[in-house]
Parts: structure tokens; sequence; C-alpha cells
């Protein structure tokens, strides 16, 4: 039986990574926080770069001082756990990664108003919602 | 692994014949409330019996970067100078609400929020300033938080020195197991930056560190 009755609705927007791969670092972001700003939650197939993922982080720092309401992002990305690949796999990996993107991960990115938390442990992502 | 054995051994050979460094810039990065600055200031007050800063139990307490210059640290005879760069938390939300938590006024948590959202900036951009860096972890906390994975992965893309420290190990919900596991490609060492504990291993740690700058 679901008690808290104050969420209405909630919006998740499925991303390919064909959406973002190629883009540059600055228009990937602002794809990604136009839409959370729009109250939505991003699937994204893959993984951004680190730096893009610090970006993402400055970029959202910026905007909690700017835009009325905003209060940062949850963000979590799940991915094959790299110790359990043979060592062939991670060249293999390591060359697709170089030229695609790495594509074998999911990132849930949501706005910090709607999504309460994000709990991660090896295994699974549990969202917890406002 | 071989390539990264390769790495480090020309690097450390570079270093030896064209760099003298004065001293390294050794960075305390993690999320907020981990004990960055509770373990800087127990370095500081071990080796120059000075504080870098104030800490509370109130989140993003440090909002601006600290440094501590020339700190010399001596184990087994050897004596290393350090840059100490302690840096605010680092987070992917700021609510001024959750300050006003810890009794703090309105007006109070928001400019403490805004000046919060300015050092996590402030903080990603010493990024490219350090030589090495601590990962300071609160070990009662879950180690697999995105901010975790975010800071390790720009590191490694700068090709930055990293060991984890897992603080707080002097509570009874501190998992040094946990941690440890999170991060299996890196050396972590448990300590209480608030007791003392571990400390020497702690330095020992910092020394082997050292070397791979």
């Amino acid at each position: 039986m679901v008690k808290d009755k104050k969420l209405k609705g909630l919006t998740l927007h499925f991303m390919p990574y064909s959406e973002i791969s190629k883009l540059e670092t600055v228009e990937r972001i602002k794809k990604l926080l136009r839409i959370i700003l729009d109250n939505k939650v991003v699937i994204l197939q893959g993984r951004l770069k680190p730096e893009e993922e610090s970006r993402l982080i400055e970029d959202t720092m910026i905007m909690i001082g700017n835009i009325k309401g905003f209060k940062g992002v949850e963000l979590a990305v799940i991915s094959q756990d790299s110790e359990t690949k043979t060592m062939v796999d991670r060249v293999k990996f390591g060359l697709a990664k170089a030229l695609v993107g790495q594509q074998d991960a999911i990132t849930v990115i949501g706005p910090a108003s709607i999504v309460k938390e994000m709990k991660k442990d090896p295994k699974k992502l549990e969202v917890m919602m406002r | 692994m071989a390539i990264r054995i390769l790495k480090d051994f020309t690097k450390r050979i570079f270093n030896i014949f064209f760099k003298k460094r004065k001293q390294i810039s050794l960075g305390f990065y993690g999320p907020p409330n981990a004990g960055k600055t509770s373990l800087a200031n127990r370095i500081c007050k071990d080796w120059t019996g000075e504080e870098i800063g104030k800490v509370s139990n109130i989140p993003h307490e440090t909002r601006h970067v600290q440094f501590k210059e020339e700190v010399e640290i001596k184990y087994k005879e050897k004596t290393l100078k350090f840059k100490l760069v302690d840096t605010p938390g680092i987070a992917t939300k700021i609510d001024y609400e959750d300050f006003m938590k810890f009794k703090l006024k309105k007006r109070d948590a928001q400019k403490r929020a805004k000046e919060a959202t300015q050092g996590i900036i402030e903080s990603i951009k010493w990024l490219d300033d350090v030589d090495a860096v601590i990962i300071v972890l609160d070990s009662t906390e879950n180690p697999y938080s995105q901010v975790n994975i975010t800071i390790i992965g720009n590191l490694v893309s700068r090709d930055i020195p990293v060991l984890v420290v897992a603080n707080k190990i002097d509570l009874a919900k501190s998992d040094l197991k946990k941690i440890a596991a999170a991060f299996p490609e890196y050396e972590v060492i448990g300590i209480s930056a608030k007791t003392g504990k571990n400390m020497e291993d702690f330095y020992e740690a910092v020394f082997r560190l050292s070397k791979k700058v």
C-alpha cells in the first residue's frame, strides 16, 4: 500500500547514447540539464566521461544559485564490474570505449527536488523519490 | 598492468633527473563531513602544532580551499615536505533547508548553501593543481556514491596518484572492509582523525603515495 500520495507523476526520459555521442561536452551537459530542469529523470544509455561528470556537477552548482527552486541532482551509474572481466575482455573494452564511448552502462540522473536519494551497492540501485 | 608499471617507472626516472620538487601538493578530497579537515588538522598538529581549519557537525563547514604550506612529515628518518590542500566536500545537490535542520536561521542557511556551491566548483578546479590526492571517506557510510567514483575517475584521467582513507574507524558502525571492497584497485587505510588511531600506518602510506608522484 502506498501511503505517500505526494508523487503525482514521474517522467522517465530514456536517452540512447547515439543522441549525445556526437555532441561536445558542453552540449551534452546542456542537453541533460535541460531535461532535468523539466523535472524529468534521465536514463542514459552509457556514461559520461569523468571530466564530463565533474563538469555536470560544476554546472549544477552554478544553476543552484541562479534557478529558483533548483536544489541540484542525484546521479548514479551502473556498469559491468571490471573485476569480472578477463584481461582480453579489458583490452577489447578499452578499445571499444576509446572508439565509441562507454555504452555498457546506465546513468540515472534526476532533479534533487524529485529524487530524494539514489542508494547504490555493487549489484543494485535504489532510487528513492520525495 | 604492464603499461601502468612502465608508465610509473618512466615517470619516476623523469622526476629523478628533471624535477626537483620543493614540496608535494597533497589534496584532501571527498564527500562532505567525511573528515577531510579533521585529518588535515591532525597532520598539521602532529607536524607544525597548528590547525588548518575549523570543523563542525554541520555539512559544508569548509567552503573554501584551505592550505598549509611546507609541512614537513618525518617517517623512518626520511623527511618530505608537503603543501596540504584541504578542499570543500563535493556533492551533487545543496539544499539550504538541510542546514536549517541544524538550527541555522534561513538567511544564514541560504548564505551557507551559496558558499557551499561555490566551494564545490573551487574543489573541482583544484584537481588540476595537486600532485597527489587523499580521498577521505566516512567508513560508516555507503562508499558506492557517484561523487566518490567521479572524483576518482577524474584523478585517474589526470594520472594523479590516490590513497583512500577510511575515516571514523573509532565508531561502531565503521565498515573498513566495505570501503576496501568498493575500491579494490587502491590502497585503503583505516584511521580515526579524531582519536589519532592508526596514524603511523597512514604516514607510511603517504610516503608510499609520494613515490608515485
